[in-house]
């Protein structure tokens, strides 16, 4: 699949990347690979076609709710940068006890994470998950096994038990309260990348 | 004030005892007179003996002696365990494992001054009959999702870890043996090889006895446990073979690959079978619907005959127990109803602990009854051998592990794992079952040493320990929905990342396990109506039954999801009082009364008594409706659903109706007016005296039908009322929190 070195070259900035990231060279490598692998149109960007190409994604109930991740703010293709970037969230948290106070918090931080999959559930960007919101990923998870009841009851008994101020939806705050007893990072991390 | 409550159970104790020792006396006094008879009747047998009167009472223990004591030794133990729970202070600091072997020691040391043999641990009783319900146990309720995401670290710990200790402590022990003057020449490599496999397995009774009553947390108590129960397959392996070594002459590669190979053949054989049996226990269980009372016994028997199935060829008895039960788990959970999910585990949980208090007290018996070889250089250098060699195994298994772990072992964590290496009764049986030709005094000796010593001293040091390194405990919380909706949208947006990434990991697999699981497995081993039913859903039905539960026996008043209700409360300050409506007392007389009369009519419907049903229990049907309304409420008005978070402006408008639809004293009507089923709506809220509202409701009543509800809700998966009904337990609500629900 080419040379280390080659591969390298193309990659702009390689060492600003490693900087943001933390990933190795090898890692990079790799990932840039992929990159290629996906891109069929080979114009160096990835667009939304390239990703639902990918056969898994397709069966995945939040398949579209991830492509939507790597394309924010409706844009329409994605260069390597970002996505390395945003595969870095999914790197393995290292417990660094002597981070730097004024150092930038690293992409692949617990908060991070979080911050991560909060945004898979609030589409809307309003800072809180509503009740719709909620009913939505449900029903792509449950794949229209349960009736409309059972689904209205459970997001409003798990708007409820996270719920702490009374709006009625569940704010970022609450979001991380409720999975405090979850250890996030080792949910989401993916050894591949580390 | 404890002093008065122990002497009661010191009392019982000692009873006991008494009745043992005196057991013991009558019945060798009675084999004495057997003896006398037969002889008087072999020598003068034609000359009568003065015609007795007819016996009124005669006294025959030898013919009820086996079960008798065997009763008698089941009792004796449990009235220990229950007397230890009086005594705080003592059960805080030794834990009962220790106790129980010091009773054991005393009890046997009673028995040596009576002057009879006091009963040795024997193998066959041991691995028969008191190891199985301990390892289903752990089976049955093993936590899957740390299992599985540890299983590398298990696995390695289990297989690499103890075969490092048995050859540590084997050669090392050999190189002792050959010092001069020690009085050890003549144990040469193989029977030391052999103790050292002996001693250096994991014992899970051990384990599981001290590690419970410290509350460690999750991660740590998997690894340590799941060694514990892997290594027997390691165990197994080492002994037959070594065993088998010894009588053979010479030893050639061939049988080195021999070895290696019967490791596998052992280890996935006993999985194997495991499997086998968990599925047909599976699939037997979707056709119990009718006849649900031996629901437990066939989870019990099928796991029985795999443990059982499996030494019949050698093959590890604890991996295929440990395999059946994790495997028939999540479909015969599916299957049976709530009751028999009870009766499983709180049976699983008691004959579990009998046998543990058993196994501990017939230790300490077992010391006493054996010949003893006391070496001191042999004993203190596999002391000495055993510790350090398990300190060494883990920190150098740590280093290369951590390599590959995410969340990497620190080394409080380390500590711990090396320092909860308990050894226990598996150890001593398989000590037990040498044979001659092996130092088997010595040897026995040497293990119960270490066995003391690591159940005594290690067992009693480790809370002070846990306490002072601060290590992580417990969390005691139950899991709550959003946690297990939170990891379901995880899981699968991990396997999506994996997936963008190209990379066939941890989460890829299981999905596609998953999968296969729902397509193929589920519909063969789920009974139809659930094969469709969404783990989540399943989850949530759970929760809600636990509610109606915990609000049914608290005598109907309005209650709320605990982890929400005080927040809530205290926050709403105008609310509470219509959030928590303090009936008065007529009207909570009202309302009992009218429950009563109408559940004694359900009560006398009861013709005949069966054995083989369940009666059905009355509350069951009130909960049953309880359930339907809410639901049907939330479908019919929207504003009903938000709970307590609907801004006030919507209260007025539906007269009569309280709203925090999660109260239930108060029935409301159905709004399909099509139904014409009696009914009887008790509106507690409103103003007129209940006996009124009642009246016309009975008027129009000619069974004693309570409480129905319109046409009964939506089918698609399976009407809820037969949901519930397996759902439903019977009153006395469990505490603990439910371990299976982590899966």
């Amino acid at each position: 699949m080419g040379s280390y070195s080659s591969h390298l070259s193309k990659i702009e900035d390689l060492q600003g990347i490693i900087q943001e990231t933390g990933f190795s060279k090898a890692h990079i490598c790799r990932l840039h690979d992929r990159f290629e692998e996906l891109d069929k149109s080979n114009n160096g960007e990835l667009s939304r076609e390239d990703f639902q190409r990918i056969g898994e994604l397709a069966v995945n109930p939040l398949g579209d709710r991830i492509i939507n991740a790597f394309f924010p703010n409706a844009k329409q293709t994605l260069d390597f940068r970002s996505f390395v970037r945003i595969l870095a969230t999914f790197r393995p948290t290292v417990k660094d006890k002597s981070t730097n106070p004024n150092a930038p918090e690293p992409i692949n931080s617990r908060i991070n994470k979080m911050r991560f999959a909060f945004q898979l559930y609030d589409q809307d960007r309003d800072g809180k998950i509503s009740r719709e919101e909620l009913i939505q990923v449900l029903r792509m998870m449950l794949e229209a096994q349960v009736t409309n009841d059972q689904l209205e009851s459970i997001t409003d008994r798990t708007i409820q038990e996270a719920d702490l101020d009374g709006d009625g939806a569940i704010s970022f705050e609450e979001f991380r309260k409720s999975l405090e007893n979850i250890n996030l990072e080792h949910k989401m991390s993916i050894r591949f990348l580390q | 004030m404890y002093p008065r409550c122990c002497l009661p159970s010191l009392l019982l104790g000692s009873l006991m005892l008494l009745t043992l020792y005196s057991g013991a006396v009558v019945s060798a006094q009675v084999a004495q007179e057997q003896g006398n008879e037969t002889t008087t009747q072999g020598n003068g047998q034609v000359r009568n003996k003065s015609i007795k009167a007819f016996p009124v009472v005669t006294i025959d223990f030898s013919h009820v002696r086996p079960p008798f004591v065997v009763a008698l030794w089941i009792l004796l133990a449990s009235v220990l365990k229950l007397g230890f729970h009086f005594l705080p202070k003592l059960s805080t600091i030794v834990p009962e494992s220790c106790l129980l072997v010091c009773v054991g020691l005393i009890v046997g040391g009673l028995l040596k001054t009576v002057g009879e043999t006091p009963p040795i641990l024997k193998a066959d009783v041991f691995f028969f009959y008191l190891l199985p319900p301990i390892i289903l146990d752990a089976g049955y309720f093993l936590p899957i999702r740390p299992f599985t995401e540890n299983l590398g670290t298990i696995l390695s710990f289990a297989v690499i870890g103890t075969l490092w200790n048995a050859a540590f402590v084997g050669l090392l022990l050999y190189a002792v043996c050959q010092i001069k003057g020690s009085g050890l020449e003549h144990i040469s490599l193989l029977p030391n090889l052999l103790f050292g496999s002996i001693i250096s397995a994991v014992d899970p009774v051990a384990v599981l006895a001290v590690f419970e009553e410290i509350h460690i947390n999750e991660l740590l108590h998997i690894l340590v446990f799941g060694e514990s129960l892997l290594n027997d397959a390691v165990t197994v392996v080492l002994y037959h073979l070594l065993e088998e070594y010894f009588h053979t002459p010479a030893i050639g590669a061939k049988d080195v690959i021999l070895g290696i190979l019967s490791f596998f053949v052992v280890a996935l054989g006993g999985v194997l079978v495991g499997v086998i049996f968990g599925l047909i226990a599976a699939f037997t269980s979707r056709f119990t619907s009718r006849i649900r009372v031996i629901e437990p016994l066939f989870v019990f028997l099928y796991s029985y005959m795999a443990y059982l199935c499996s030494e019949i060829f050698h093959l590890s008895g604890i991996m295929a127990l440990i395999a059946c039960g994790a495997v028939m788990r999540p479909y015969v959970e599916a299957n049976i109803s709530h009751k028999s999910h009870t009766t499983i585990k709180y049976f699983l949980k008691m004959w579990s602990s009998v046998s543990e208090t058993l196994i501990f007290i017939f230790l300490g018996v077992s010391t006493l009854a054996g010949e003893h070889h006391w070496d001191w250089t042999f004993i203190s250098c596999t002391l000495m051998f055993c510790l350090v060699g398990r300190v060494l195994g883990v920190l150098g298994l740590t280093l290369i592990l951590n390599r590959f772990r995410i969340v990497k072992l620190t080394p409080k964590d380390q500590f711990i794992i090396s320092y909860g290496g308990l050894r226990g009764a598996i150890a001593f049986s398989l000590g037990y079952l040498l044979s001659d030709s092996f130092p088997r005094t010595l040897f026995l000796t040497a293990i119960i040493t270490v066995i003391f010593f690591t159940v005594f001293v290690q067992g009693m040091t480790i809370r002070p320990l846990v306490e002072l390194l601060a290590v992580k405990k417990k969390q005691e919380s139950k899991r709550s929905i959003n946690e297990e909706i939170h990891t379901q949208f995880l899981d699968h947006l991990l396997t999506g990342i994996e997936d963008v990434c190209g990379h066939y990991g941890h989460h890829h697999w299981k999905d596609k396990l998953n999968r296969f699981n729902k397509k193929y497995i589920k519909k063969c081993l789920i009974t139809r109506e659930r094969s469709k039913e969404p783990q989540l859903i399943a989850f949530y039905h759970k929760m809600e039954m636990r509610n109606a539960i915990e609000m049914v026996a608290s005598g109907g008043l309005p209650k709320f999801p605990s982890s929400v209700s005080i927040q809530t409360v205290q926050r709403r300050g105008t609310f509470t009082e219509r959030l928590l409506p303090t009936l008065s007392k007529e009207r909570e007389e009202e309302v009992r009364k009218i429950l009563r009369e109408n559940l004694q009519k359900t009560r006398q419907r009861l013709r005949s008594y069966n054995r083989h049903t369940l009666i059905a229990d009355p509350y069951e049907d009130q909960w049953n409706q309880m359930l339907l309304k809410r639901q049907r409420l939330r479908s019919f008005d929207p504003r009903m659903s938000v709970h307590l978070t609907v801004p006030s402006a919507a209260r007025g408008s539906i007269p009569g109706q309280k709203l925090g639809a999660e109260s239930d004293a108060t029935y409301f009507e159905s709004r399909d007016p099509t139904s014409n089923t009696p009914m009887i709506t008790v509106d507690l809220a409103s103003k007129e005296p209940l006996v009124a509202q009642k009246k016309d409701a009975v008027d129009r009543e000619d069974k004693g039908i309570v409480f129905i509800a319109g046409t009964p809700v939506n089918d698609e998966s399976g009407s809820p009322s037969q949901r519930m009904h397996r759902f439903l337990s019977d009153p006395g609500p469990d505490n603990k929190p439910d371990d299976h629900l982590q899966s």
